[in-house]
């Protein structure tokens, strides 16, 4: 991944329209170096998907603040195993009660960053965890 | 130490005092800050112009802030249940929250709305969901706050049916739809239709109320959601008259008299952050408002010069770590609005970082609001801080501040251009995070975040559990209503309110026959999209 930026999209995926959190950690990470796309709101997952693929993500942001993110984590995560996009690292962040964090981690989120953490730490896993 | 930035000297000591909206602290002030204040021009009695002071001569002795907790749950049977209790708890106003879905204009089956139903509020498919979410209450005694804007003028519909139904005049309800499309663009996110139209919306409603429900609110501009998605105070001033300017600009075209409905309009304004930063915002609004009204609206009637409000929430200042400090938090926030010369309280639970407020956490809020108005001495005399050398000096800083902020915009081809471009939207992101960067660099102090943290912090709050079944209730119901409803009366009144929205009449009237013949909220938003067209969010990165 030497010289090459990586690429980040970050994705409001349903109905719910907090974005604040999502634009921030875009700015987070555009200041760190990377590239950037956010979607915008009111995502499907299949539209998720679409972007990543037209922006060749290596990462794949989510953030959810409704408490919907168990079902839509699952959807996410069976498209790009259908699209056969599994190299593509997926983060959430939002609003994510502990207990979900390893229900989570066990469909293959890659990363789980509750409202509220660093941007260094959210910067630095990416960095190391981007193949 | 608050919501400011401080340069220290080597021995620790405060040099330098920031505050968000920019405004430079003295270390102390007194008869000279004030030299050129005129009491009659530029604070007035309380009651008087330009209503620095509070827009009632007795304010909280006449009658104490009413107190409206946001709520609203799943199916329309567990909200009512929730306002009763909250009702049999003292509470003096009911604030309706909404699920996702009604807000975005889906029916409760819609594919888009799946996992969503009745998550962050009320499901409602069509009038049978507010007939049962309002029976028993008193309409005429309560006011009700319905916390939607793409879709206020269904749900404001729905409301006048139902009061109807009820056997409520008219002219004894009082609605306050939120009905603010431009901050959902700016910050909210829950907008369906274009900019043009949603306007043209918001003036329909304006409009129909002043005529037929007059004691209704038909707009509640939110400088609230701008604040709490990382505004300065300043700007969430700046913002919302802005946003308000545009409402009536487009009201007045239509050949109302800015008299008319001048009076109506209120406002939802953020709490948190320094106190007497927050106490200057609000005594500047008020007064830079009355001005407004009557220097650039020629207004005559004093109400339309009125800043009425509420004053709340505070919900940004919260935390997650140690939630049981926003306990004190919002005891502190609930002062600054009484402080303020608030009409309406409301106050975040301290466990809403997490989740929709348990029963617990909702009445804690309440009880916060009671102590203050029961125990604190916050009725006895108007406006206590009036003429204290620093609050005056503020107020007068932090109106220049706002105008410079309204300047900003109006240079930008005005409010409704600035959010079509992105303009408001990327400024506050920008805002947003150059504050959680000076969070997270400890420039600003948030208790048991960085300073008197206590490493990994744990929940202490229980979660609100959503609930499927309740979901699978809601579209039994909705299924049960489509199967004995009218079908031709609701096809007859969508294709009448198809036609005049595309003549561009008042659509109030063709709402409420939709409404009476039970169309679902998807059908009628169905119509506006195919007339209107869809809201394209502005790339700001």
């Amino acid at each position: 991944m030497k010289g090459k930026r990586i690429r980040v999209l970050v994705a409001k995926p349903g109905l719910d329209g907090h974005d604040k959190g999502a634009k921030m950690v875009a700015q987070a990470l555009r200041d760190a170096g990377m590239e950037v796309v956010y979607t915008g709101l009111h995502q499907t997952i299949d539209q998720i998907v679409n972007a990543a693929i037209q922006e060749d993500a290596d990462v794949i942001g989510l953030s959810i603040l409704s408490g919907a993110h168990i079902p839509l984590c699952e959807k996410l995560m069976r498209r790009l195993g259908e699209e056969n996009l599994s190299h593509i690292m997926v983060v959430v962040g939002g609003v994510i009660p502990k207990r979900d964090v390893q229900k989570l981690r066990d469909m293959g989120i890659g990363g789980v960053f509750p409202g509220g953490t660093n941007f260094e730490e959210f910067i630095r896993f990416i960095r190391e965890n981007v193949k | 130490m608050g919501g400011a930035t401080y340069v220290k000297n080597e021995r620790g000591e405060i040099e330098e005092v920031t505050l968000q909206s920019g405004v430079k602290v003295k270390p102390v002030y007194g008869p000279e800050d004030l030299a050129d204040l005129d009491y009659r021009r530029d604070l007035g009695n309380p009651g008087e112009y330009p209503f620095t002071r509070g827009i009632h001569p007795g304010m909280y002795r006449m009658r104490p802030w009413t107190m409206r907790q946001y709520s609203g749950f799943g199916t329309p049977y567990e909200t009512n249940e929730r306002f009763k209790l909250l009702i049999a708890h003292g509470q003096t106003g009911l604030n309706v929250a909404f699920d996702l879905p009604t807000q975005l204009g889906l029916d409760s089956n819609d594919p888009l709305a799946e996992g969503e139903v009745g998550r962050v509020g009320m499901a409602v498919d069509t009038l049978r969901d507010f007939e049962i979410a309002f029976a028993d209450i008193p309409l005429d005694k309560i006011g009700t706050g319905l916390t939607i804007n793409a879709v206020a003028s269904i749900i404001l519909a729905m409301f006048q049916a139902t009061a109807e139904k009820y056997g409520f005049a008219l002219d004894k309800v009082s609605a306050t739809p939120q009905n603010d499309i431009l901050k959902e663009m700016v910050s909210r996110g829950n907008w369906i239709f274009p900019v043009g139209p949603s306007i043209r919306l918001i003036g329909d409603t304006i409009e129909y109320s002043a005529k037929v429900m007059p004691r209704t609110n038909p707009v509640s501009v939110c400088g609230y959601h701008m604040r709490e998605s990382g505004c300065t105070p300043a700007q969430e001033i700046a913002y919302a008259f802005e946003i308000a300017m545009t409402y009536i600009d487009h009201v007045l075209q239509r050949g109302m008299d800015i008299d008319d409905f001048a009076p109506r309009i209120s406002f939802n304004l953020d709490i948190f952050g320094n106190i007497f930063e927050q106490v200057g915002k609000f005594r500047a609004a008020r007064r830079l408002w009355a001005k407004l009204l009557k220097e650039r609206y020629k207004a005559k009637n004093p109400r339309s010069m009125w800043l009425r409000g509420l004053f709340g929430g505070g919900g940004g200042g919260l935390t997650k770590q140690q939630p049981l400090n926003n306990i004190a938090r919002g005891a502190y926030y609930a002062l600054i609005s009484a402080l303020s010369g608030t009409q309406t309280m409301a106050l975040c639970s301290y466990d809403e970082a997490y989740t929709i407020p348990t029963p617990q956490a909702a009445i804690i809020s309440l009880r916060t609001m009671q102590i203050l108005q029961e125990e604190m001495g916050l009725r006895d005399t108007v406006d206590p801080l009036g003429g204290s050398y620093y609050v005056e000096s503020l107020t007068n800083q932090m109106e220049e501040r706002i105008t410079e902020e309204m300047q900003k915009v109006e240079k930008m081809g005005g409010m409704a251009h600035a959010v079509e471009m992105g303009y408001i939207q990327r400024e506050v992101a920008k805002q947003a995070y150059l504050y959680e960067k000076a969070l997270q660099e400890g420039e600003v102090h948030k208790v048991g975040v960085n300073i008197y943290s206590e490493g990994e912090d744990e929940e202490e709050v229980q979660l609100h559990e959503y609930k499927p079944a309740a979901a699978e209730a809601q579209i039994t119901s909705l299924n049960e209503v489509r199967r004995t409803r009218d079908k031709r009366k609701v096809v007859s009144t969508l294709r009448d309110l198809e036609r005049a929205a595309r003549k561009g009449e008042n659509l109030m009237p063709y709402l409420l026959e939709s409404v009476r013949a039970y169309a679902t909220m998807g059908e009628m938003t169905r119509v506006f999209k195919e007339v209107y067209g869809e809201f394209k969010e502005p790339r700001i990165f």
